[in-house]
């Protein structure tokens, strides 16, 4: 039986060393969350903002906890500031998970808006980002990437596309 | 305002007091602008880290190292205008309740460094009173310099967290840090322990 993409993420992070997992939580990122508290390898807990969680990660990294932040698609539209001074000036491989809201069916306005500048926000911060749209790329996506960001010691951001995760479903029905 | 907090010190010398306290290697996060100028000027230490930009993370990322390393005592330099921005770590860390963490609060009710502008805490609010409220109990005015020096000792040898509000004068910083972001990181992963080079530095 195939495992959820939530399951596949959990057996990367443990395999890379990735403990230190603060967010902002998010409706489709509630599978995942749920497993990485039920889980006494990691270090989790919520933050007031996304870029508390930010300067968390780089600060574990730094002293040799290796971390990974998860928000959504308007959380992370919070960040370029941090992101740009922090662990792109610096060089510190903190990690960020994305839940895509904002596309492929939104229902919010607000948060089709936002998603509009996010591509080109992560490509304005020269940092790698790759998108996950399919479960059986999910485990390869997500390790390499991580890999290299250690490896390279640059920040890197994985956005989880509505295709892998169902997204986030209207609560009213469309139409008259 | 409390009426513990009505003597007005030098950011500098309290900065060379605390380092001249530390003895085991603690960690020391400089918030940004003049809270990281004095702890260069104070002499810089491997276990010093100067942040540049990102204002208001000096709490979030010295609760990251406290986390990664509890056996090293942490210390958070962050001024009043930077916890304005970022208020809501300090409910994150009373929830946490990492014992190893301090966090000292620059308060000089400006913003020195773009020129002296009032911050929106004109009105009175308390940064003390504001943690105790986010549920940190061990959250004090340092009165004056000796009562800073007390308070210092008590963070070294107590449990924390512990937060100690400084009500500051406007000298000027007394140096300027280095601005290479790549070689402030390595130093201070070096300092940690983390990092291991046979290049010099």
């Amino acid at each position: 039986m195939t495992k959820p993409w939530h399951e596949i993420v959990v057996e990367v992070l443990k395999a890379n060393e990735i403990r230190l997992i603060p967010y902002v939580p998010d409706n489709v990122l509630k599978p995942l969350i749920n497993a990485i508290h039920a889980d006494p390898f990691f270090t989790t807990f919520s933050t007031a903002r996304e870029e508390e969680a930010i300067g968390i990660v780089c600060g574990g990294v730094m002293a040799g906890m290796r971390g990974m932040a998860l928000m959504q698609t308007s959380g992370f539209m919070t960040l370029p500031n941090v992101l740009a001074s922090l662990p792109c000036s610096f060089q510190i491989p903190a990690l960020m998970m994305v839940s895509e809201r904002g596309t492929l069916g939104e229902f919010n306005m607000g948060q089709a808006a936002v998603w509009r500048t996010m591509r080109p926000t992560l490509d304005g911060l020269a940092m790698p980002w790759h998108v996950i749209s399919r479960l059986d790329e999910c485990e390869f996506i997500t390790d390499r990437t991580i890999k290299q960001a250690l490896m390279t010691q640059s920040p890197a951001c994985l956005l989880l596309s509505p295709l892998l995760t169902g997204g986030k479903a209207s609560p009213v029905r469309t139409g008259h | 305002m409390a009426e513990t907090n009505l003597h007005r010190m030098h950011r500098f010398d309290l900065t060379k007091r605390l380092v001249a306290k530390l003895q085991r290697e603690e960690a020391v996060i400089g918030g940004i602008g003049h809270s990281n100028f004095d702890l260069w000027a104070a002499g810089h230490r491997p276990q010093n880290f100067y942040m540049l930009g990102s204002m208001g993370l000096a709490i979030p990322i010295a609760l990251g190292v406290a986390l990664a390393q509890p056996a090293r005592r942490c210390f958070a330099l962050e001024g009043d205008g930077s916890l304005l921005m970022q208020l809501g770590c300090l409910a994150t860390v009373a929830t946490l309740a990492p014992k190893n963490l301090t966090m000292l609060i620059m308060d000089n009710g400006s913003y020195q460094i773009t020129g002296g502008q009032a911050t929106p805490a004109a009105g009175g609010a308390d940064f003390v009173a504001i943690a105790r409220g986010c549920g940190l109990r061990s959250a004090v005015w340092a009165t004056d310099e000796a009562d800073f020096d007390a308070q210092i000792d008590r963070c070294l040898a107590t449990d924390g967290p512990h937060l100690i509000g400084l009500k500051l004068d406007d000298q000027p910083p007394a140096a300027q840090t280095e601005r290479d972001p790549p070689q402030l990181r390595d130093r201070f992963m070096r300092g940690m322990g983390v990092k291991k080079s046979k290049l010099p530095g």
